[in-house]
């Protein structure tokens, strides 16, 4: 995927939490997202996931501009997926009913395809025994890995991913990130949001900083770890790597 | 100690207490004339029953309009359903019954004062509804209208697949508990002369001027509906308690 952010500006009452943001990736399988806490990745995520406009700017992906209202995002979310930090899943739902909602609802599969559907991935992501329990009867992890699902079956164009693993234990964390480096491997395409650095260094083409609401330094992941020419993100990376 | 036994001992003493207040107060119980009018506290409790019904399907449409008035984007219909509910949940049902069937129903030719009845009731209980339905839909998370929307539902489906199934667990228990109250507060409806359970025994008891053995009756006859009411509240409440966490 190839990504063109132009003067990306958002602001929620007087905060302006995206100021002018630009960036421009080659054409590349994972994006990462990496910056301190408050600087705008959750904000920017959200507008190239569609979820909420901007005030201004433009986004496109391969070169396609994302729709300004809200009918046309609609239709754009359904060929994306999305993962939240917090998982999201439907409390009322069991796991597999989460998965067949999109599948039944969205995409009009009948009830029996969507079971075909979810089957398999259920089962390599060892989720089969959890199917029929409710969200809250599910570790952490496997919530996440489920609402990781939730967002995969669909066959999404690319996944978006906001810190999925921030709310987890470093075991069930290391559940998650397995998971999302497989995908990885067999070529899914996604955007990243992480503090994960050396998963970030292991899956990323390309690294993206946001700080105060801009793109402070992009490039390939070695570059912006080892040799990021920008102090402030030298900086930063100083003193969250080993 | 099992809670059914603790229960028991406490409406024991209780009722023990009572009988000998009565002992004291040299009150001579005479049943007879209550007896003959058995068939008209049927009737009226019947009516309680039927009209309190009535007014909750109604006031469960009032409050779930006035709760998506409440959230309204337009000023002018939030403004009118806070108006509505400040108004209703200000003043006393007595006030409310009176004008509403003195001079509301009369201006506009309504006569049929079951009808006014139900009505008021109503409206009445629609405004607390609307409170509950308010609660409820503010206390699902925004997460939920979030994941919602990124999997690609429309706003009528994400309401109807994600949000309400949510909000009606939430607000179960505390309609219950309204149903309650509005059978208690239908007892009001008998100053505009409408023949339920307590103008039974307001009647009963001119006739037969044997007030205790018309209103301890008519104390039973409520709580034969309250207190299943109330465990089924507290049921529902205890049932949907474990299913929060997303
Ligand atoms: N809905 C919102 N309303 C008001 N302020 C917000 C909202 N969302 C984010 N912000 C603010 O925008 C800034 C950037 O937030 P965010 O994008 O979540 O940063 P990050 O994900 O990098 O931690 C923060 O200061 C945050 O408080
Ligand atoms: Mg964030």
């Amino acid at each position: 995927m190839n990504l063109v952010v132009e003067g990306l500006v958002q602001r929620f009452g007087d905060a302006t939490v995206l100021d002018g943001l630009d960036l421009r990736t080659g054409d590349i399988r994972a994006l990462v997202l990496v910056g301190p806490s408050g600087g705008g990745k959750t904000t920017l995520l959200r507008i190239l996931a569609g979820l909420d406009l901007p005030v201004a700017g433009s986004v496109a992906f391969d070169g396609v501009a994302l729709p300004r209202e809200e009918t046309g995002l609609r239709a754009y979310r359904r060929r994306v997926g999305t993962v939240f930090q917090s998982w999201n899943l439907f409390p009322h739902l069991s796991a597999l009913e989460n998965l067949l909602l999109p599948l039944v609802h969205v995409h009009g599969l009948s009830r029996a395809a969507a079971l075909a559907r979810v089957r398999g991935p259920l089962e390599r992501f060892r989720l089969a025994a959890e199917a029929g329990k409710r969200p809250a009867q599910l570790s952490g992890g496997q919530k996440q890995r489920i609402a990781i699902l939730r967002a995969l079956v669909v066959d999404p164009q690319r996944l978006f991913l906001d810190e999925p693993t921030s709310a987890l234990d470093p075991e069930m964390t290391a559940e998650v990130l397995e998971m999302i480096g497989e995908l990885s491997r067999e070529g899914t395409r996604f955007v990243l949001v992480t503090h994960e650095m050396a998963f970030a260094r292991r899956v990323a083409d390309e690294v993206a900083f946001v700080a105060e609401g801009k793109v402070l330094a992009h490039g390939p992941a070695t570059t912006m770890f080892d040799a990021c020419p920008v102090p402030r993100v030298r900086d930063f990376f100083s003193r969250i790597l080993p | 100690m099992p809670r059914a036994l603790a229960h028991t001992i406490v409406v024991a003493v209780l009722i023990g207490l009572l009988l000998l207040a009565f002992r004291s107060s040299g009150y001579e119980f005479r049943w007879e004339g209550v007896w003959e009018s058995r068939e008209m506290f049927l009737r009226g409790w019947l009516v309680t029953i039927g009209m309190s019904l009535a007014a909750l399907v109604l006031s469960a449409l009032v409050g779930l309009l006035a709760a998506m008035g409440l959230a309204s984007r337009y000023r002018l219909v939030e403004a009118l359903a806070r108006v509505y509910v400040e108004l209703v949940r200000g003043t006393p049902l007595l006030v409310q019954l009176l004008v509403g069937f003195y001079v509301v129903a009369n201006a506009v030719g309504l006569e049929n004062r079951y009808v006014v009845g139900v009505l008021v009731l109503a409206l009445f209980s629609g405004a607390y509804m609307a409170e509950i339905f308010r609660a409820g839909l503010a206390s699902i998370p925004a997460g939920q209208r979030d994941a919602a929307r990124a999997i690609g539902l429309t706003p009528w489906q994400a309401l109807r697949l994600v949000i309400l199934p949510q909000a009606v667990r939430l607000v179960l228990p505390p309609v219950a508990g309204q149903l309650v109250s509005l059978v208690k507060d239908s007892s009001l409806l008998s100053v505009i002369a409408v023949s339920e359970f307590t103008l039974a025994a307001q009647q009963v008891n001119s006739l037969t001027y044997s007030t205790l053995e018309c209103y301890l009756p008519l104390a039973a006859g409520y709580l034969l509906l309250t207190l299943p009411l109330s465990a089924l509240a507290r049921h529902l409440e205890r049932r949907f308690a474990w299913e929060a966490g997303s």
